[in-house]
């Protein structure tokens, strides 16, 4: 890498030309970037010229640049928000004081982890849906399915960047370490459990962009309040690009209603089994499909009550959704929130600390942010005219973590005996006989313009071309 | 383009609440705050606005990519818009124009350069609506820009610019009792960097507060001098700015910001923010044909224009590539610029004027000029070299781009493969307002 041309090869604003010491570590990671990418990255496609977003500055002119490119040569770049001069500490035990452009020694650890954690779901997410350009409905999916990889691939860059440029000896090896671990890899799995499960087929992608990138939002947004101010700045620029994945997901999964609807109508018919004769994937499987995706994700804030969240709150390193926007001392000391706990079979609200009650604070937001987009797809249900609304289960519902780890709870939110449970759990979740039938829907459709008869065409084309642009070129 | 705050129709900036996803990207990336949002919508508050498009690449839906033409006075709220499940449909001509006559606004006084905003096509019952065909990316060969260097979102808030030159360049206003004046007035900004291109706008924000007591906000205006400089080589630029005085019924109306910059004098300071614009740019590639269509002082970019290729011929760089100029006005004395533009070589620029009110003579639009052009225009429409800039009253552009498919397809040209191109390529700039 000796040869590259930092300003053209790496767009940044990080002064890379000149840093000598981080152009080192990222000539030994670059290389074995570049063969992860080929040997995780979405399958067969590395010679398709595909309409990239590619961001060259961080500016409105800069960060939207639309080209046919070919993958392996996207322009990974680093970038970070401009800084805010003077900026102060806006919350925790050292609000007041100027914001960290270095790593304090006594928070060393615990940053080093929350980069790692955070770092870990970005290639992780690639892995998950490398297989999926196999069967996309439409080569505006299957573009908008690239965008969202290589966009997740610049943010593992991004949080390299944190590693080598402020870690040092153990930021370069854990930066390694981020292209060891692989999704669902018995011997060396991805961080967290949701992003070692498999994204089998588009509805899956659809609703994981819609939920589970929404988690990284919220988790990128708390933060981009931290006063270690290049995770602040890097973050803040993250979340730019994660609207268009969650943009996808919303979308995506507006089009299969929107699609299905439009068969009900045709057919006057709500019955899942000649709807899905015709080829269309039935409202009530897509509710199932939701609350799996929504359960899920939830999971991923964590638990109820946890030290470590009020740790990083009060020591400035992860701060609450739009703190800035908050009324209170934003210290926290001595104030209450209430979380769900168990008690004879009822669920319960019970008043702790709210520094420890910080992970079920975010997971509050997330779920308000979450409502908002399922209220939007029931619209599309409501125009078609036809009876039926989309909610989001109950936060007790199939939680794997926490206080209501293994509870059985109704997407209603009432506490269900464990036989009740197995009565309902495929009237809940999506069955293996869900699975099969949405899978056995997935052909690839590739001709511009065509769409796969389960989803319907989107309203508009990407950066206003056509929506039957030729978004991908088969090399 | 020129001071939409105060002219009668605008072309409203709106998101789509039936595409966007909320994700908040506009909001942040907003140089002037006029993005804000609840619970259920994100919108636009019209008179924050500077229409820079900051906000329309990094959009991931294309939700903020719409706009309706309005009355000014009755461009929809930012808590209207907080209700909306969808869309309102553009309103239809008849009540466009009765809205604007009704808010009594100055612009109004003015003749329409053209048909009405919205025209039936003649070809069938379809709505023909030009602001499909105008670009939002520059031509391939424009240069770089820079946008916001000065703003509520910059490092700097705004820049002190000084007064050097302020001068009437219409005939109208020499004589007592004529209602307007047009004036060309150069600021200058010292040693502070304020680059430039031709087809920018910067914001100038008049001294003082409104009458509810805030901050008058900025008034947008293009930019009528070249890259380098009103006096070239000098850290300097101009403006045509048109003071209103009157109304249709003869009723007093001040502008605010356009008298504030008319009455200015030499030596004055004026807080300036911007510049604004990124694809209402000209083409630098050697080949490149400019036709420029525009009415009042929707000839400032033009003037910023033609004068930049002006000197680089008086320079000797740059021989290639045709000028062509229709210019719209009421009559002759109303026309900004008239005796330079009259002394420029007819080799240099095709210059066409039209005017709608010349005492004996019937009245003659810029789309009429156009037409009588056929052949010449049919000849840069098919030349992929050719770039066309639109700039003035909101109700000529449709005139002005059905004219240019009707010469297409006089022409025998596919005007369905030409239109979406000239699009597509950065090759049709509509500045209306």
């Amino acid at each position: 890498m000796s040869t590259v041309d930092y300003s053209d090869k790496i767009p940044n604003n990080v002064n890379l030309s000149e840093d000598r010491t981080l152009q080192r570590a990222l000539e030994q990671w670059q290389p074995n970037y570049l063969k992860w990418w080929d040997d995780m990255g979405p399958d067969g496609s590395q010679n398709f010229d595909v309409y990239l977003r590619t961001a060259v500055s961080v500016d409105p002119q800069g960060w939207a640049q639309f080209g046919h490119v070919k993958m392996p040569d996207y322009r990974w770049g680093i970038f970070l928000n401009p800084a805010e001069q003077d900026r102060k500490i806006h919350f925790g035990d050292h609000k007041g004081e100027a914001a960290w452009q270095d790593v304090p020694g006594e928070y060393r650890a615990n940053l080093r982890r929350i980069i790692v954690t955070q770092g870990d779901t970005e290639p992780a997410s690639v892995e998950q849906q490398r297989h999926l350009g196999l069967t996309a409905p439409s080569q505006y999916d299957l573009r908008n399915l690239f965008q969202v990889n290589v966009e997740e691939g610049r943010h593992l860059w991004a949080m390299v960047y944190l590693l080598h440029k402020y870690f040092g000896k153990d930021g370069r090896e854990e930066g390694e370490a981020l292209l060891e671990r692989n999704s669902g890899n018995a011997d060396n799995p991805r961080i967290l459990e949701a992003f070692n499960e498999e994204t089998p087929d588009w509805l899956s992608f659809f609703m994981f962009t819609y939920f589970t990138d929404r988690d990284g939002k919220f988790q990128l947004c708390a933060l981009a309040e931290s006063s270690f101010d290049p995770l602040a700045r890097t973050t803040k620029f993250m979340l730019t690009e994660e609207a268009h994945h969650m943009f996808v997901g919303e979308s995506g999964v507006s089009r299969v209603i929107n699609r299905t609807c439009q068969v009900m109508n045709e057919l006057k018919t709500d019955d899942p089994a000649k709807l899905r004769a015709a080829g269309v994937i039935d409202l009530p499987t897509l509710q199932r499909y939701l609350n799996f995706h929504f359960s899920v994700t939830i999971d991923l804030f964590g638990a109820d009550e946890s030290s470590n969240a009020a740790t990083f709150y009060s020591t400035g390193l992860k701060g609450r959704y739009e703190e800035g926007k908050r009324m209170d001392d934003h210290i926290l000391k001595g104030q209450t929130y209430r979380v769900l706990n168990v008690q004879n079979g009822q669920l319960v609200e019970k008043e702790v600390p709210m520094l420890n009650a910080l992970n079920e604070v975010l997971r509050d937001d997330y779920i308000k942010d979450s409502v908002g987009g399922v209220e939007r797809w029931n619209k599309v249900i409501e125009k078609a005219g036809i009876p039926f609304r989309l909610t989001v289960p109950h936060k007790a519902f199939h939680r794997n973590i926490g206080l209501l780890k293994g509870v059985k709870v109704a997407p209603d939110g009432r506490v269900i005996s464990e036989s009740e449970w197995a009565a309902n759990r495929d009237n809940w979740l999506p069955s293996e006989s869900d699975r099969a039938f949405v899978a056995s829907l997935m052909g690839r459709v590739v001709d511009p313009g065509k769409f796969a008869n389960w989803i319907a065409p989107p309203v508009m084309g990407v950066n206003r071309q056509p929506v039957d642009f030729e978004y991908v070129r088969f090399g | 383009m020129n001071a939409p705050a105060e002219l009668a129709v605008i072309k409203q900036h709106l998101i789509d609440p039936e595409i966007c996803i909320r994700c908040n990207t506009c909001e942040a990336i907003c140089p002037v705050q006029a993005i804000t949002h609840d619970n259920v919508n994100y919108v636009v508050d019209a008179s924050k606005c500077n229409l820079c498009m900051d906000c329309i690449s990094p959009c991931p839906t294309g939700s903020i990519d719409n706009w309706r033409t309005m009355p000014r006075l009755r461009a929809y709220t930012p808590e209207e818009q907080l209700t909306w499940d969808e869309l309102p449909a553009e309103l239809p001509a008849e009540e466009l124009e009765g809205l604007a006559e009704a808010g009594g606004d100055v612009a109004v006084a003015l003749a329409p350069a053209a048909t009405p905003a919205v025209v039936k096509d003649p070809s069938g019952a379809e709505v023909f609506n030009s602001s499909t065909f105008g670009s939002t990316l520059p031509p391939w060969s424009a240069a770089h820009v820079y946008t916001n260097l000065y703003g509520p979102k910059a490092a700097q808030k705004t820049i002190t610019a000084t007064v050097v030159g302020n001068v009437r360049v219409t005939e109208v206003g020499k004589t007592a009792g004529s209602d307007y004046d047009t004036h060309h007035i150069v600021l200058d900004f010292g040693a502070m960097p304020f680059p430039v291109l031709e087809g920018q706008s910067i914001g100038v924000v008049p001294p003082g507060v409104d009458d509810i007591g805030r901050t008058h906000h900025a008034r947008q205006y293009s930019i009528a001098s070249p890259r380098n400089g009103e006096r070239p080589g000098y850290n300097n630029l101009s403006l045509t700015i048109k003071r209103v005085l009157q109304d249709h019924d003869g009723e007093p109306v001040r502008g605010v910001a356009s008298n504030f910059m008319c009455d200015l004098q030499v030596g004055d300071k004026v807080e300036v923010i911007g510049p604004f614009g990124t694809s209402f740019l000209m083409p630098n590639h050697p080949k490149s044909n400019i036709v420029m269509i525009c009415t009042g002082t929707g000839s400032a970019p033009m003037r910023a224009m033609t004068e930049w290729r002006r000197r680089l011929r008086a320079s000797g760089k740059f021989e290639g590539g045709k000028l062509m100029l229709f210019f719209g006005a009421r009559s002759q004395e109303e026309l900004p610029y008239f005796g330079p533009l009259q002394n420029l070589p007819k080799d240099f620029i095709d210059t066409n004027f039209a005017f709608s009110r010349t005492p004996g003579a019937p009245k003659r639009y810029v789309q009429d000029a156009m037409r009588e052009r056929a052949a010449d225009l049919a000849l840069l429409l098919q030349d992929p070299n050719t770039y066309f800039y639109v700039c003035g009253l909101k109700s000529m552009e449709e005139g002005v781009v059905l004219a240019l498919r009707d010469v297409a397809q006089g022409a025998g040209l596919n005007w369905d493969s030409i239109g979406p191109a000239l699009k597509r390529e950065g090759r049709l700039h509509l500045e209306t307002y």
